[in-house]
């Protein structure tokens, strides 16, 4: 049953993803990405990172990628102003960097597989499973990084505000 | 027993998802027939006794007309929006406890779909991807006004989402716990209930429901007089029939939520928990209806200045009083 919700969410990322790079129009990129972020919450969920695989919905599905649409809509990107780019070396340089992250990729999951872990389904972590540990280590453990993430969100809320009013112009 | 679980399961599911769609279609019938109350004229009344077929005339008078999709439009999105719309309108009653346990076969049967620990979560993870059907609508059919109405949509969601959250917070607080059942078992006595130990949470919470709702006096979206009929200008037939379907669906999962979380869900004395739980859901779907019976619509700066500069500060006010009042 597991494996096959597994199989199930895996195919409909993969093939969202390659919709997301292969499809020409920006909206339906978006929208393709989106369904990705879905199903990727799917797989937490799946192994049993319920808060995660809620957040990674309110988030990145719902939040940003409202506003990745927003902002494609406003500008009102033509699918023809994207063309794809033809140079020999970036072709070259994209396909050995793919390749490097792949490998990469293959590397832990192998590792991941060989270390005595229970086949395919680790469970989550602990500190991912319930809302009480993730906080717990959150405000404990981690509390540097997170207040100090805390204050990077601060500064580019202010600075977003700053270059949105511009330069000399007054609240109107 | 493996078997009985699954069969359970899909009776739950059939059963509420049933009752839910029945509701959708009457709430049509109950919506026209208050607003003619409250305007003194007398509503549909003339398919069935007290026009109580008058729904099922409109489902056949919608499924047999005509579907036009625009030339200009980009078809997969345009057929896909009023979906995206329904579902996630219809998604968040899984985590809604109807009804108090119940022994069946010898089994302890939870009267909700689906008991997450997150539930709470899960139905602001649901009710962000219902944005998407809205923007998309109006979109994709290539055309002026629902464009509009469509980026007038998500911009007043956006902003109300944010302060729909926020008035969570403050009950999360005083409940201790994200799982709707738990939520609604705390709530066994008056002075428990959501909406006495939190009075603002709850004002703010209702608010924002109907911002979400873009029911009036929030439905901007769909202002007939400046943008023809907003993000579903274009649609027709039964896929126009679906995002009013969404719309009415939406209302009734938010009352709801409401229910649960404010009015203490299927807690009451003496009548069985199924009958307080419709009674308190069927008193709030009241209220949306005479709202709109009687509340004007605000202008689209006003509605944005609200959000920003009303809801959100007294909702962090709600926070920052309620911590105070849990510290002492």
């Amino acid at each position: 049953m597991q494996l096959a919700i597994f199989t199930i969410f895996s195919i409909m990322c993969i093939a969202g993803a390659i919709l997301v790079i292969t499809l020409r129009s920006p909206v339906s990129s978006a929208i393709a990405l989106v369904f990705v972020m879905c199903t990727i919450a799917g797989l937490f969920a799946l192994i049993g990172g319920l808060f995660v695989a809620a957040i990674q919905v309110i988030v990145y599905a719902g939040a940003v990628m409202v506003l990745f649409l927003f902002v494609i809509m406003l500008l009102n990107i033509k699918d023809e102003l994207i063309q794809r780019d033809e140079k020999k070396l970036t072709r070259i340089l994209g396909g050995v960097l793919g390749a490097a992250f792949l490998l990469e990729i293959g590397f832990f999951v192998r590792k991941g597989l060989t270390s005595g872990s229970p086949g395919l389904f680790m469970p989550a972590p602990n500190e991912f499973s319930s809302i009480e540990s993730i906080s717990t280590s959150i405000f404990t453990k981690y509390l540097f990084a997170f207040e100090v993430t805390s204050i990077l969100l601060l500064v580019a809320i202010v600075g977003a505000i700053m270059l949105a009013r511009g330069k000399g112009r007054t609240e109107t | 027993m493996v078997l009985l679980d699954y069969i359970i399961m899909i009776a739950k599911v059939l059963v509420i998802f049933g009752g839910l769609m029945g509701m959708v279609a009457y709430m049509t019938l109950f919506e026209r027939r208050m607003v003619a109350f409250i305007q003194t004229r007398k509503g549909p009344n003339r398919v069935g006794f007290e026009g109580l077929l008058q729904p099922i005339a409109d489902a056949i008078k919608l499924l047999s007309k005509e579907d036009v999709t625009p030339v200009n439009a980009n078809r997969i999105i345009f057929n896909l929006a009023p979906v995206l719309t329904f579902v996630p309108a219809l998604l968040t009653i899984a985590v809604v406890p109807v009804a108090d346990n119940v022994s069946l076969f010898g089994k302890e049967i939870r009267m909700v779909i689906s008991d997450m620990n997150i539930g709470i979560l899960f139905i602001l993870a649901v009710a962000s991807m219902g944005i998407y059907g809205v923007i998309l609508g109006g979109w994709s059919a290539n055309s002026k006004y629902p464009l509009l109405g469509g980026l007038r949509a998500s911009a007043q969601m956006i902003s109300y989402e944010v302060s729909l959250g926020l008035a969570l917070v403050g009950l999360l607080m005083v409940a201790g716990t994200f799982s709707l059942t738990e939520i609604v078992e705390q709530q066994d006595s008056i002075l428990k209930l959501g909406i006495v130990r939190q009075p603002l949470g709850f004002i703010l919470f209702s608010i924002a429901v109907l911002a979400e709702t873009n029911r009036i006096p929030f439905d901007l979206p769909e202002a007939e007089a400046e943008l023809v009929g907003g993000y579903n200008t274009e649609y027709s037939g039964m896929k126009f029939a679906m995002f009013f379907m969404a719309e009415y669906a939406h209302i009734i999962t938010t009352s709801m939520v409401v229910t649960t979380l404010y009015l203490g869900g299927w807690q009451g004395p003496i009548l069985p928990p199924v009958i307080w739980f419709l009674i308190k859901v069927v008193f709030i779907l009241f209220a949306f209806v005479w709202i709109r019976g009687t509340l004007p619509r605000f202008r689209y700066d006003q509605l944005m200045r609200f959000g920003w500069l009303v809801m959100l500060p007294l909702a962090l006010l709600n926070i920052f009083v309620t911590g105070v009042i849990l510290a002492i």
